[in-house]
């Protein structure tokens, strides 16, 4: 029983991470159409700049902080390069962003080495419900489940927030009332990359992250986002979740490294479930 | 150019594959000077209407709001220096309120940024009031207060196109471009959009209303353009244009009025 409720919270501490790449996989997919595959690279970025910060003796807070900081950065530099050409097509747009990852990867062994990375977190063990689990977890839930507050307090609350849903939701009107849909494209972008940095610099504690960590993550990101397809916020969140639940209760009772093999199993069956749904839309109207 | 213009259009045309949709077409608008633009089907009104609102460039031309060139500039400039635009479909924002769906046409007219949004500054607060305050005034004025609070798409597409007039009204534009306007309307509601849009002339927004309801315009216009074939074949006031022989012409040939 005890083991029960260990698993569920380091789990829900996985999953929040998940949750936190899928929701900017989300956030950039809703106002741009693009699916951006370098969104794992932003955490790894975040990640390895904040190890590197703290190295040389930079609190804690500031450097996650910067580190978060110099993602949404270089989410916004993604967005220039893969939508700043105007009537580049989302799929163009997909393989520019894969092509950035790539190069990511190029940029991190040069700057940082090849070698796997980490730093202290939130330090010790709390004792809950005779389940012992690491601080750090919690920190991770803790910091997640307010972001995504603020997040939905965003969109729905402001006008940057109601602008960028106004392009997700109908590009030409929007450009109509004054919204310059590219430049909504590229604090999409932005958000996006500050998502993935989040989730790179809460992970890092008790996942070490090395430069390919972005695999890991995308898929598992990309799992949960498809879950709402790629289009809500929340259902990103309820399936990075889900996802880390799953992954730490098979790891803990089966045993195995098959993490990655479950949550491309998942968003395989997520994505024929919701072509078939489509196709039989499809034929009704016709 | 007749100096003083609200909109001037010079010279325009745009063609689609060799063919002329717009051909040299000259257009001026006085300040608050409520426009018809008629023409049988297919005669380009539709296609001036983008070369305005920018949903299109002109291959050749030149637009110019209040002496301002705009035809090089994207529509969402265009929006933020005054264009009003609705559209003949209905192109409202699922997915939000019909409130949230006006005060989204306030976003040209917004000047507190995202930072402070962001950080929720007082500044911020301050603007969205007054937003709201507006939003909820324009969907007075449009007939849809009592809708304020619904999904936009639970409208009736007769209330979604009022709604798009209430999210123009609401970025406070100086042009109006009014894409069929009455198309789908009902006698009563028809009644309301012809005495809003005289009130909206009487508060010096400049309108072009783009219409196949002939009858409609020659009611509300100060004065009419016929377009045919992409060119404009008359321009006056509603009496000269409905006795100008050339009209009748293009009318009877394209099929009776509407």
């Amino acid at each position: 029983m005890s083991d029960l409720l260990g698993y569920l919270l380091t789990g829900l501490g996985i999953g929040a991470g998940f949750a936190l790449v899928g929701s900017g996989m989300v956030v950039i997919h809703r106002v741009t159409r693009v699916v951006n595959l370098a969104q794992g690279a932003f955490a790894v970025l975040a990640a390895m700049l904040t190890s590197a910060l703290l190295a040389t003796g930079l609190p804690h807070g500031l450097a996650e902080g910067a580190g978060v900081l110099v993602a949404a950065g270089a989410g916004v530099l993604t967005g220039i390069v893969a939508i700043g050409r105007p009537g580049t097509e989302p799929g163009a747009a997909l393989i520019i962003t894969l092509g950035l990852g790539v190069l990511a990867y190029a940029v991190e062994v040069t700057v940082w080495g090849d070698q796997p990375r980490s730093y202290a977190g939130l330090p010790g063990a709390v004792t809950l419900g005779g389940a012992r689990i690491q601080a750090h977890y919690l920190l991770v839930i803790a910091v997640t489940l307010p972001v995504f507050a603020a997040l939905m307090a965003f969109f729905r609350g402001t006008d940057p927030g109601k602008a960028l849903t106004a392009c997700a939701e109908n590009p030409y009107a929007a450009r109509v009332v004054g919204i310059d849909v590219r430049r909504m494209g590229l604090l999409a972008f932005g958000l996006g990359g500050a998502l993935g940095g989040l989730a790179g610099v809460l992970l890092t504690p008790v996942q070490q992250v090395t430069f390919d960590s972005d695999v890991t993550l995308i898929v598992n990101g990309f799992a949960a986002a498809v879950l709402g397809g790629l289009t809500r916020p929340g259902v990103a969140l309820a399936g990075g979740l889900l996802l880390g639940v799953a992954q730490t209760l098979i790891a803990g009772y089966g045993g195995g490294a098959h993490q990655l093999e479950i949550a491309l199993l998942v968003m395989l069956a997520v994505m024929v479930a919701q072509a078939v749904r489509a196709g039989s839309v499809r034929e009704v109207a016709r | 150019m007749a100096a003083g213009a609200a909109l001037a259009v010079s010279g325009a045309s745009r063609a689609f594959g060799g063919v002329y949709a717009v051909r040299d077409v000259s257009l001026t608008l006085a300040p608050g000077e409520l426009r018809g633009l008629i023409g049988p089907n297919g005669a380009g009104k539709s296609t001036l209407f983008a070369l305005i609102g920018g949903q299109l460039r002109a291959d050749t031309g030149t637009v110019r709001l209040d002496g301002t060139r705009i035809d090089r500039l994207p529509a969402d400039r265009r929006a933020r220096l005054g264009v009003g635009v609705v559209f003949q479909a209905a192109r409202v924002f699922p997915g939000m309120t019909v409130l949230e769906n006006v005060m989204v046409g306030a976003h040209g007219t917004t000047g507190a940024g995202f930072v402070a949004a962001v950080l929720r500054l007082p500044a911020h607060h301050r603007e969205e009031r007054l937003i709201r305050d507006r939003a909820r005034a324009c969907l007075a004025r449009t007939g849809l207060a009592g809708w304020a609070d619904r999904p936009a798409e639970a409208l009736p597409l007769g209330q979604q196109r009022a709604l798009q007039l209430a999210r123009a009204l609401c970025g406070q534009p100086r042009l109006l471009l009014l894409d069929e306007p009455a198309s789908g309307l009902r006698a009563a509601e028809r009644e309301r959009l012809s005495a809003l849009l005289t009130e909206l002339r009487a508060e010096g927004i400049t309108m072009l209303l783009v219409e196949h309801d002939v009858a409609f315009v020659m009611r509300v216009a100060d004065r009419v353009t016929v377009l045919d074939l992409g060119r404009v074949i008359a321009e006056g006031s509603p009496a000269d244009v409905r006795a100008d022989p050339v009209v009748i012409d293009a009318y009877l040939g394209a099929g009776s009025p509407a």
